[in-house]
């Protein structure tokens, strides 16, 4: 086995691009003065130009050219400013939000946060594929509802929901609608122009561009209101100097993710996926077949736990990660995988591995050769191993 | 070092020692479950007349320190007295293993756990310390403190998951029923159910554990 290093933990982040820091570099050293108006000095005037340059691109992409966009310092932020923002500004209109119960924590707690304050919740199950019922969504619409935040796809199975069905839900009814693309955006197409999609989260780091920028689309007229104090900048949505770099580096991040570079992800990832569940027994996919994001694979190996496996895949120079409650921070068993269901032995034996451009079809089978001899390993030690 | 475990820790995780499950073991015991994500099954068969522990084998379904410390114990234990093994205790373990992180104290206690109840399950068959000791509601109690809710990791009597435990005396003998705070189509009713019978039908004084659900 060679010794580099097979980094399948792409959707917690991705390694930079040195493309994206070649584009970066000139705006830490050359441009570097803040954006100013076109009335102040040559370098701002620069810079700043260089700030609307990277909001077209990304709005393009977006497919909403003349719209805004906030840059924020990342999805955590962006998540944080739609649910807070909209909640503010609608504080007169009702008291009630929708969101799914396995959004990712940026959404989920920024819910939680709210509901300690008086907010109502409805957090919608999902089937065990993780996909949202549509009719449960309509059925939970009161007078009071003022916010949907449906996530695009899911952090850790992957799921794609149906997000212009539930657009064209919200807005019927005239409710504001929020979806976290983090995990989609260059990955699988979203148009702002064909789906009435009023704020949408992205974010840099997981497409090989920088950390600590992202951004919100917000609709022209999409009534939101600033939760952080401080200076102008961004059409006064967000305070705080620009990370003009981060821009222009997210900015170049997206227009490298090429249509060739997603068709091999997913063939790497559906090629993981199918010699796992042929070559170990007692595995099981975890979300959708088909209605998933690229790079995500899911997995349970039933019998054995995430996070001696994640051990020895690191001792054999491969990352990925565990739903298992051991793994995580807080040891609690992934919200995700109960939440669609599972039961704390199918999260706890849980592997995501999530691919990126850095990765080749070679490390699929070592990492198939490897996993195959661990599982083995620790279900001759497992007490739940089927006699 | 960049991980949060020990060498000693990795090295007996990558080789755990006395792994398995002994058949028709004198003493038998299962911390733990895999809702709360830690498992830990223990056999040992005694001499009889030494009282010194001849074998011990144990499976885990765990992290790496569950792992580790399983195999540390089982490796400690191994030729000592059972007396001398009831002292091996969680700080032994992780001494031995040269630390233990504290946030996964949990998980390597329920190791060490499982080799204090094989001994008193070896014991209670045996009578050693049983005729001192008849099935009353706190023996009863002290023993379901080792089966864990699966809803939340910790045990069910802290957990107020229990709702009434009644004691019959039915020629000579007691009829245990435990009542418990779950449907019977609960995912975890089953296991609830054999876990908590195996802590208590052994007993001398014990005839049958009846476990109810709520309807």
């Amino acid at each position: 086995m060679n010794n580099k290093l097979i980094y399948l933990d792409n959707s917690a982040t991705t390694r930079l691009d040195e493309r994206v820091l070649e584009a970066m570099t000139p705006y830490y050293f050359d441009t570097y003065a803040v954006a100013t108006s076109e009335f102040a000095y040559t370098l701002g005037i620069i810079s700043r130009e260089g700030l609307d340059e990277a909001r077209t691109k990304i709005l393009n992409k977006l497919g909403g050219a003349s719209e805004e966009l906030v840059f924020t310092s990342g999805a955590t932020e962006s998540s944080n400013l739609a649910i807070k923002g909209v909640v503010k500004a609608k504080q007169k209109e009702g008291n009630h939000i929708i969101i799914s119960k396995i959004e990712d924590f940026p959404v989920l707690n920024s819910a939680k946060a709210l509901e300690r304050d008086g907010l109502k919740v409805t957090y919608l199950d999902v089937n065990k594929e993780g996909t949202i019922d549509l009719e449960q969504l309509k059925e939970s619409i009161t007078k009071e509802t003022i916010l949907i935040s449906i996530q695009h796809a899911n952090q850790e199975i992957g799921t794609t929901q149906d997000i212009k069905s539930i657009a064209e839900i919200a807005h019927d009814k005239k409710i504001t609608f929020h979806t976290d693309a983090t995990h989609t955006f260059t990955r699988l197409p979203i148009d702002v122009s064909k789906i009435p999609v009023d704020l949408v989260t992205i974010s840099s780091h997981t497409i090989n561009g920088p950390r600590g920028i992202g951004a919100l689309y917000i609709r022209k007229d999409t009534p939101i209101k600033k939760h952080m104090d401080g200076g102008f900048q961004e059409f006064n949505m967000r305070a705080g100097v620009e990370n003009i770099p981060g821009a222009v580096g997210f900015a170049k991040a997206i227009e490298l993710v090429t249509k060739e570079e997603n068709d091999k992800i997913k063939n790497m990832r559906d090629t993981l996926i199918q010699k796992i569940l042929k070559e170990i027994p007692d595995t099981d996919l975890n979300g959708h077949p088909t209605n998933r994001t690229p790079q995500n694979a899911n997995i349970t190996f039933h019998f054995v736990e995430g996070e001696s496996i994640t051990l020895h895949l690191d001792m054999n120079g491969i990352a990925a990660s565990t739903g298992s409650a051991c793994f995580s921070r807080s040891l609690e068993a992934s919200h995700v995988i109960l939440g669609i269901g599972g039961d704390h032995e199918q999260a706890h034996g849980s592997l995501r591995f999530t691919f990126s451009r850095f990765n080749e079809m070679h490390e699929v089978d070592t990492v198939v050769e490897v996993l195959t001899d661990i599982i083995k390993r620790l279900r001759v030690i497992s007490p739940l191993r089927k006699k | 070092m960049k991980l949060q475990y020990s060498a000693k820790v990795l090295e007996h995780f990558k080789n755990p020692r006395n792994v398995g499950e002994i058949e028709d073991p004198d003493g038998k015991a299962v911390e733990g479950s895999p809702a709360c994500g830690d498992m830990v099954e223990l056999t040992l068969k005694v001499d009889e007349k030494t009282k010194k522990i001849t074998d011990i084998k144990f499976r885990s379904y765990g992290c790496a320190s569950n792992i580790a410390t399983g195999s540390i114990i089982t490796e400690l234990a191994k030729g000592k007295t059972i007396e001398e093994a009831k002292n091996i205790s969680w700080k032994t373990a992780s001494e031995e293993l040269g630390g233990l992180p504290a946030i996964k104290a949990h998980c390597s206690v329920l190791a060490v756990s499982s080799l204090r109840e094989a001994i008193r399950n070896y014991e209670e068959k045996h009578g050693i310390v049983e005729k001192a000791e008849p099935t009353t509601e706190d023996v009863v109690k002290s023993r379901l403190r080792h089966v864990m809710n699966p809803l939340t990791g910790l045990d069910v009597i802290r957990t107020n998951l229990i709702l009434d435990i009644k004691i019959e005396e039915v020629e000579d003998k007691k009829v245990i029923t435990v009542s418990i705070d779950l449907p019977p189509d609960h995912q975890f009713a089953n296991n609830l159910q054999e876990e908590i019978k195996e802590k208590l039908e052994h007993r001398y004084d014990v005839k049958e554990v009846i476990v109810k659900f709520n309807q």
